[in-house]
């Protein structure tokens, strides 16, 4: 009688010691939503293979969780989620995993991806779980206007913009659009894809002539862009009124847009530029604490949840997806099925260019990404000369930097210490 | 039976007397201490907030606000919702409580229906302006109706109906905070007044301008004071109506602490606006003293 009543005033758990003898202590900043958590404890059970207790908390909880366990000596999880730049900063309490990816080399995880398991340095420190990037939806109604010789599965910054201007010509107002409202996510488009993919860089080559190019780029790009694109947060909601008829955004943000009429759209690979196609990968990695509980057990969780079929079940229950090679089924729901071709075609094109988000910068995160947005409303909003704007947000970005003291990130060199050159 | 004495104390000195708290140290000793700990407290640790980092003293916050691209705009939008929006609300305050004070039929139920925002959280007030106003709101399905083509009132390049829709909404908000105030300074004025300055033929401009608004003025000023500072913390429904494209000082200084994750800088814009409400009560307090009383300090 007393057990369960002292366990409830114990609180919540978060990290993972619920999970008691011979379970896996799973903590993750995945999945926090309470039906997408229960929709992957049920993948787990399924396909774990071993008991699994699944926690999931906030980037800052995990963070302070991990290193103060790691710290007092006292290690209470066995196995570890996160995306990349959460679990980067976190390197010196993981345990090295070059054994097991050696195990589990036939998964076929791309060379980019492994690389990225480095963290910067020599050893790998978790393995590739899932993914998710951003992509391009078109409703197949602006196909109509797609200027000949553009390949819409192959699309050019130069031959997205012109079929943006004809399709606003064609329709009498401006059919494409983006997530620049105040919770919408364009800045990873400046970051990840439009900087990448005309400077080669994101944060070194900030203020050079060519990232002037990409920003002279966008505000052509803007002018042919719906002007309600200020509010809109996720572009499905606009895509799937019929506002908009074509956006790029996250693929989370945009599964729900053809999930009426799967047949009438088409999910493509963002367009490449003149460095290359820029793409930013949201990738989420399994690592192991160091000195953590029942390391066998997590061992075993980890080769359980890179076999293709654990690596499906999530891509269908939670629209995340596969980090190894795998033949996607033929029964995915509609506009996972859309997704995931895009995904895939966007990561294998020739020139694929891989950009992460913001790795080790904690809560100033959000002060980085801002400056991509300032940029964005000084050039394109408000029309400023550009390599102004790109000085003066230079030198912010250099502040924040400063204090951070971080090396870069892709697709900037890793090895550098990370500021505005 | 022997009564015995009473004990005689032990020392024949008497001890020193015990200096007393006066009690009217004693009366306000809880409020004291109340405004000490839950506003004076938080005001400090906010300023501190804003001048220190980890080395000390330091402007970066200050530069930081200064420098950031939403941080003029948004002065000069709430400078100028307040300088339209005032005006407007007084007037249009004064006006309903004088067509109350002339008992119309009905006019409690005006005043119920007057009130009405009053009740309403300013979120959910910016909701229901946002479903009017929005591209597809009741606005334009109205405008289209009537045959006539609809615009962007919330877009970003439309600034000048961006605002309109604010201070409309802000106006439809809080006019009704301002009305209760002057009906309950109305209320306070004896008829007498009126009737005499009716007796010795003063027309209503006159009666208005020389006998009410003067008996009015304490209730002016607390309204004034008032729904200037309220008017400086306006946030929820220019948020809920516009987002991000018509920033204002309050939602800036919540974007910084949420989105941005930066308290220093959060608290920098706050001190602003403390700043500001407390030189705009003084102003009031100043320029609405009545001279013949010494006035209201």
């Amino acid at each position: 009688m007393s057990a369960p009543f002292l366990a409830s005033c114990a609180g919540f758990d978060t990290s993972g010691a619920a999970a008691g003898q011979g379970t896996v202590g799973f903590l993750s900043t995945q999945f926090t939503p309470v039906e997408e958590k229960q929709r992957y404890e049920a993948v787990l059970k399924k396909f774990a293979k071993v008991p699994t207790a699944y926690n999931s908390v906030d980037p800052g909880v995990f963070a302070s969780t991990v290193t103060s366990q790691a710290s007092a000596g006292n290690v209470k999880t066995s196995l570890l989620g996160g995306l990349h730049g959460e679990l980067a900063p976190l390197a010196d309490s993981l345990e090295d995993v070059d054994g097991l990816l050696r195990d589990l080399s036939g998964r076929g995880f791309t060379k980019e991806m492994l690389e990225l398991t480095k963290v910067g340095g020599s050893t790998s420190r978790y393995v590739p779980w899932m993914q998710a990037t951003y992509v391009v939806a078109v409703n197949k109604k602006a196909l109509e206007w797609l200027p000949p010789g553009v390949d819409v599965n192959d699309l050019t910054y130069e031959g997205y913009l012109a079929w943006a201007k004809a399709a606003k010509q064609g329709a009498g107002r401006p059919v494409f659009g983006m997530p620049a409202g105040p919770k919408g996510l364009h800045h990873r488009f400046y970051q990840g894809f439009l900087l990448p993919s005309f400077t080669g860089g994101q944060i070194t080559t900030f203020r050079n002539q060519d990232a002037a190019a990409g920003w002279d780029y966008m505000q052509e790009l803007w002018s042919a862009m719906a002007p309600a694109s200020t509010n809109y947060d996720y572009m499905q909601e606009p895509l799937a009124r019929g506002e908009v008829l074509v956006a790029w955004d996250h693929v989370a943000r945009l599964v729900h847009a053809p999930a009426d009429k799967p047949d009438d759209w088409l999910m493509v690979p963002a367009p490449r530029g003149p460095k290359g196609r820029g793409y930013m990968l949201i990738i989420a990695g399994m690592a192991l604490p160091k000195n953590g509980k029942d390391r066998d057990l997590a061992e075993k969780a980890i080769r359980a949840l890179t076999e293709p079929a654990s690596q499906i079940e999530t891509l269908r229950s939670n629209a995340f997806f596969p980090v190894v090679q795998t033949e996607l089924p033929s029964d995915l729901t509609g506009a996972i099925a859309l997704e995931a071709a895009a995904v895939r075609r966007q990561q294998r094109s020739a020139g694929a260019l891989l950009a992460l988000p913001p790795v080790g910068l904690g809560a100033k995160e959000g002060e980085v990404s801002q400056i991509f947005k300032n940029c964005f409303q000084q050039i394109c909003l408000e029309t400023r000369p550009i390599q102004q704007v790109l000085d003066t947000q230079a030198t912010q970005l250099n502040t924040i930097l400063k204090g951070l003291n971080v090396p870069c990130w892709a697709p900037d060199p890793v090895s550098t210490k990370c500021e505005v050159a | 039976m022997a009564v015995e004495a009473p004990p005689t104390p032990a020392a024949t000195v008497a001890p020193p007397r015990r200096r007393r708290i006066p009690p009217a140290v004693l009366l306000i000793a809880p409020s004291v201490i109340f405004m000490a700990l839950l506003l004076g407290w938080p005001v400090i640790q906010g300023v501190l907030q804003a001048f220190r980092n980890d080395q000390g003293f330091t402007f970066e916050f200050v530069n930081r606000m200064v420098q950031d691209p939403y941080f003029w705009p948004a002065v000069r939008n709430t400078l100028l919702l307040i300088v339209v929006m005032i005006p407007l609300q007084f007037t249009l305050a004064i006006a309903m409580a004088l067509m109350l004070r002339s008992n119309p039929r009905l006019h409690k139920v005006h005043f119920f229906v007057w009130a009405i925002p009053l009740a309403l959280s300013d979120l959910a007030a910016g909701l229901v302006w946002l479903a009017i106003f929005n591209d597809r709101g009741y606005l334009n399905s109205v405008l289209s109706w009537f045959g006539l083509q609809g615009t962007s009132w919330l877009a970003y390049d439309n600034q000048t109906s961006m605002f309109i829709c604010v201070l409309i909404a802000e106006l439809w908000r809080a006019t009704s905070l301002v009305l209760i105030i002057v009906v309950a300074g109305l209320q306070g004025i004896p008829k007498d007044y009126d009737e005499a300055a009716q007796v010795f033929g003063a027309t209503f401009g006159q009666r208005l301008r020389h006998v009410t608004l003067p008996l009015l003025k304490p209730s002016l000023q607390v309204a004034l004071i008032l729904r200037t500072i309220l008017a400086f913390q306006t946030f929820a429904v220019a948020q809920a109506l516009t987002g991000q494209n018509f920033p204002l000082v309050v939602g800036e200084t919540y974007r910084w602490y949420t989105g941005l994750q930066n308290p220093n800088v959060a608290a920098a814009l706050a001190l602003v606006i403390l700043v500001v409400s407390m030189l705009t009560s003084i102003f009031y307090l100043r320029a609405l003293r009545d001279k013949n009383q010494g006035g209201l300090r």
